[in-house]
């Protein structure tokens, strides 16, 4: 009995890190979307996704959280292949928030529902997750009635919810005005600094230059460069990431 | 024209003296299509939640057959289960023939399609959007129907109200299989088709006004429902 209860303790606490996405290819009829895309995640990262609309950012995101199945290529946690386990330890923000028609509080009870907490945890996580995204005074209005900056810092606040060790970002202010972005960068940072990994996907050269810590540039579903922020912004290596960064790059 | 005004103020006589006669049949009509709408939805919303939710062989075949069912002509849901019910019928053993039940089954059969089919496009809509982001949160494919169930049932609420139109305005199927005898089977509508053919026009007209005040009512309901949905965005 003890041996068991030890082996699932340890499954379940099994490495996440480093995420390895090896040679990944995703074909959409026979149109090679994603091209032999390899990235590499550390943990404590706060890896960002960067690149010209189009060159499969979003693609890669889902692939590496699960939602999609590469064609050819893997994703390894720690070495293995995903299982069921996984999911668990993850969460993602989508670019347009898929908000539950519900209330706002009853949204994050909805994440908070999928863990194992006691009522009195539950509560607990609720006030604090609802103060952290400042959404306390807005707790019993339906969801999908809040502005966009509201409605995202609830998705972010709903994926944290989850208590997740890594937090997959999908443009998540590609559609709000610069003070709603700069909330939700603040509660990006803020995840990121109670231990969480980040994977940020993002056209935005100034949020990428404010939040990266890593930079992985993506051009027609490849990798062409990844390096640390302060490297890739000073000196990029790659003629892709110059010409991004100079304004000059079409896909 | 004088016999219908006649027969008009007749009616409104027996509606606001509280006949006792005429509201007995109206008390059984609601009890039979209430029971019926309440059975329909236990089969046909998870019914048409799995069929709107979930890949599998056969999907595309069973929403044809659920709009398909939706017409079902009252008469022959009537006719068969009298078939099945009667004496020599497979189900005669029951003894459901001419009974309150039999007619709730009649009902149920005419409204199942209908709630089945209207939930399948309801859920297979918002399962579109809801999909990827229940998938990432890892949740299940029995509470992934409950979440869906739940935050389409305004929607639900809307089909369910236009299956209770359905069946407490319908006479073919009831007729046949309750038998309109006084005082254990008669709903408005047989009482109607009855006694207008028997020439009591002011009973049944007295039935008529009450299910065209409740066609009123069903449908305020809906529109009602609508307007909240819709006022916080959930609709």
């Amino acid at each position: 009995m003890l041996d068991l209860g030890m082996g699932v303790a340890l499954e379940s606490e099994r490495a996440l890190f480093p995420l390895h996405a090896e040679e990944l290819v995703l074909e959409v009829r026979g149109k090679r979307l994603i091209d032999r895309l390899s990235l590499t995640v550390a943990e404590g990262a706060l890896q960002v996704i960067l690149g010209p609309n189009g060159a499969g950012k979003s693609l890669c995101l889902r692939l590496l959280h699960g939602l999609l199945r590469p064609t050819a290529g893997r994703v390894l946690w720690g070495g293995r292949p995903a299982d069921a386990g996984l999911r668990r330890r993850q969460a993602m923000v989508f670019q347009r928030p898929v908000l539950l028609r519900r209330s706002v509080a009853a949204n994050i009870r909805y994440a908070l529902g999928l863990r194992a907490l006691s009522r009195g945890e539950r509560r607990e996580r609720l006030e604090s997750l609802l103060a952290l995204a400042n959404l306390q005074e807005l707790a019993g209005q339906p969801a999908r009635r809040l502005s966009g900056g509201e409605q995202q810092r609830l998705a972010l606040a709903r994926a944290l919810a989850l208590a997740p060790e890594i937090l997959f970002l999908d443009e998540p202010t590609a559609s709000l005005d610069p003070a709603a972005t700069l909330a939700i960068e603040a509660l990006i940072r803020e995840a990121h600094r109670a231990g969480t990994t980040v994977v940020l996907v993002t056209h935005d050269l100034g949020q990428a230059r404010r939040l990266a810590g890593e930079v992985a540039f993506l051009y027609r579903g490849r990798v062409a460069e990844s390096a640390p922020a302060g490297r890739f912004f000073e000196a990029p290596a790659s003629a892709e990431a110059r010409a991004f960064l100079a304004g000059r790059l079409v896909v | 024209m004088q016999d219908f005004a006649e027969s008009l103020a007749l009616a409104w006589r027996l509606i606001l003296a509280g006949d006792a006669d005429l509201w007995a049949i109206v008390a059984l009509s609601l009890q039979v299509s209430l029971s019926a709408v309440v059975l329909a939805c236990l089969i046909g919303l998870p019914l048409g939640a799995v069929v709107g939710a979930f890949r599998f062989p056969g999907r595309g075949l069973l929403g044809v057959v659920f709009n398909a069912l939706m017409g079902l002509p009252p008469v022959v849901v009537g006719l068969v289960l009298y078939l099945l019910l009667s004496r020599a019928g497979p189900l005669g053993e029951l003894g459901l023939l001419y009974t309150p039940t039999a007619m709730v089954l009649a009902q149920t059969v005419l409204v199942t399609p209908i709630v089945a089919a209207l939930c399948r496009q309801v859920v297979e809509d918002l399962h579109l959007e809801y999909d990827e982001q229940l998938r990432s949160l890892g949740v299940g494919p029995l509470a992934t129907l409950a979440t869906l169930l739940w935050d389409a049932r305004y929607s639900l609420l809307t089909a369910a109200l236009a299956g209770f139109g359905r069946a407490i305005a319908e006479v073919g199927a009831v007729i046949i299989v309750g038998g309109n005898i006084n005082h254990v089977t008669r709903v408005m509508t047989t009482t109607i088709a009855l006694e207008t053919s028997k020439g009591n026009l002011a009973l049944a007209l007295a039935l008529g006004l009450i299910l065209i005040g409740l066609a009123l009512i069903v449908n305020g309901a809906v529109m009602a429902l609508r307007h909240t949905a819709r006022g916080a965005a959930y609709a």
